[in-house]
C-alpha cells in the first residue's frame, strides 16, 4: 500500500540530448548511406563507377519515388 | 514526487538510444519486407508496362541501328544489362526495400529519441505514431505532390542531376519547416492551449511547404504517348509502398516499445 503501483501508460520520460547525439551520428550516418545508396547512387551522384547498383535497385527507386533517370 | 520517483528510474533503464535503435531496425526490417510485399503486388505490373513502352519507344527511334543501345546511358539494352530485369523485380527490389527499410528505422528511431517526452503528454506508442505519420507527411507526401513519382520512360537522362537535387532539396526543407513547427507549436501550447497552437503550427508548415513547392521549377516530362493510367496506377502503388513502409515501422516499433517498457516496469 506504501508504494505505487505500475502504471501501465508510464509517464514519458525525456532521453537527454547528449545522450542521444553520439548514436545519432553514429548510426544516422550509416542510415544516411543506406537511404543514399537505394535513392541516388549511380543515378544523378556517383561514388561507385558503372551501373550494377544503379541496376540492382531500380525498382525500389521508382516505387520509393525517387527521381531513377 | 516521490511516487513518480522509482518509474521514472525504470523507465529510463529500458529507454537507452540503443534499444530504440535496436527496435528501430526491427521495425525497419519488417517494414522492408512488407513494403517489398506490396510493391511486388501493386507496382510492378505498372513498372513492367512502362518498361514495356520504354523499350517500344527506344526500337522505333533507331530503327536502323543494329545494337539499339540507343536507350539513355542508365538504362542499356537488355543485352547489355548487368541485373537481368528478372532480378530487378524480385531480389533487387526486395534488396532496395529492405536496404530502404532499414535505414529509415534506424533514422525513425532517433527521431523517436528525440520526440519521446517533447511532444505534450503523448505517451509512448501515442509518440511512435506522431513520428511515423508526421515522417510520412514531411518526407513522403509533401516531396511527391511537389515532384511526383516517375515510372520508366517518363523523365529525361538530361534533367536527373537537377530533379535528384529538388526532390532531396524539398525533402530537407519539408522536414525543417515541419521541425519549426513542432517547436513553435510547443512554444505557443503555454500561451494558447494544445489544441489552436497544433492547428496554427500545422497551417504554417502547409503554407510553407506549399509556397515552397511553387516556387521551385517544375519538370514535365511524361511523353505525350505514355497512357495516364498506367501513370496513376504506378503513382499510387508508389504512394502505398511508402504508406506500407512507414505504417509498419510505426506499429511495429510502438509495440516493441510497449513491450520493452512494460516488461521492465512490470
Amino acid at each position: 500500500m506504501t508504494h505505487a503501483v505500475a502504471v501501465p501508460a508510464p509517464i514519458p520520460v525525456r532521453i537527454p540530448i547528449r545522450e542521444i547525439l553520439p548514436y545519432a551520428l553514429f548510426a544516422g550516418v550509416l542510415s544516411l548511406i543506406a537511404l543514399y545508396f537505394v535513392g541516388a547512387e549511380q543515378g544523378a551522384l556517383a561514388v561507385f563507377d558503372g551501373t550494377y547498383v544503379h541496376e540492382l535497385v531500380h525498382d525500389a527507386r521508382h516505387l520509393l519515388g525517387f527521381p531513377c533517370h | 514526487m516521490p511516487l513518480t520517483e522509482p518509474d521514472r528510474t525504470t523507465e529510463q533503464s529500458a529507454l537507452t538510444v540503443r534499444s530504440l535503435l535496436v527496435w528501430g531496425l526491427l521495425a525497419g526490417l519488417v517494414g522492408g519486407l512488407l513494403a517489398f510485399g506490396f510493391a511486388s503486388a501493386f507496382g510492378e505490373p505498372s513498372v513492367e508496362t512502362a518498361i514495356g513502352i520504354e523499350e517500344a519507344g527506344g526500337a522505333a527511334h533507331d530503327h536502323g541501328a543494329e545494337a539499339g543501345g540507343h536507350s539513355h546511358g542508365a538504362e542499356p539494352a537488355a543485352e547489355e544489362e548487368e541485373v537481368s530485369r528478372a532480378f530487378q523485380s524480385t531480389g533487387g527490389l526486395g534488396i532496395g526495400a529492405v536496404a530502404y527499410g532499414l535505414g529509415l528505422g534506424g533514422l525513425y528511431s532517433l527521431a523517436f529519441a528525440f520526440a519521446y517526452g517533447r511532444l505534450g503528454r503523448l505517451t509512448a506508442r501515442a509518440t511512435a505514431l506522431a513520428v511515423a505519420g508526421l515522417g510520412y507527411l514531411a518526407l513522403v507526401l509533401v516531396p511527391f505532390l511537389t515532384y511526383p513519382a516517375n515510372p520508366p520512360a517518363v523523365g529525361k537522362g538530361e534533367t536527373i542531376g537537377e530533379r535528384t537535387g529538388l526532390f532531396f532539396g524539398i525533402m530537407g526543407i519539408s522536414l525543417v519547416a515541419l521541425v519549426l513547427a513542432i517547436v513553435a507549436a510547443r512554444k505557443l501550447a503555454a500561451r494558447w492551449g494544445g489544441w489552436w497552437s497544433t492547428v496554427a503550427a500545422g497551417l504554417g508548415y502547409v503554407v510553407v511547404v506549399t509556397a515552397v513547392a511553387k516556387a521551385l521549377p517544375s519538370f514535365n516530362e511524361v511523353p505525350d504517348s505514355f497512357p495516364g493510367s498506367v501513370l496513376w496506377e504506378f503513382r499510387v502503388a508508389s504512394l502505398g509502398t511508402s504508406a506500407v513502409l512507414y505504417a509498419t515501422i510505426g506499429v511495429v516499433f510502438a509495440a516493441l516499445l510497449h513491450r520493452g517498457l512494460t516488461r521492465k516496469t512490470g
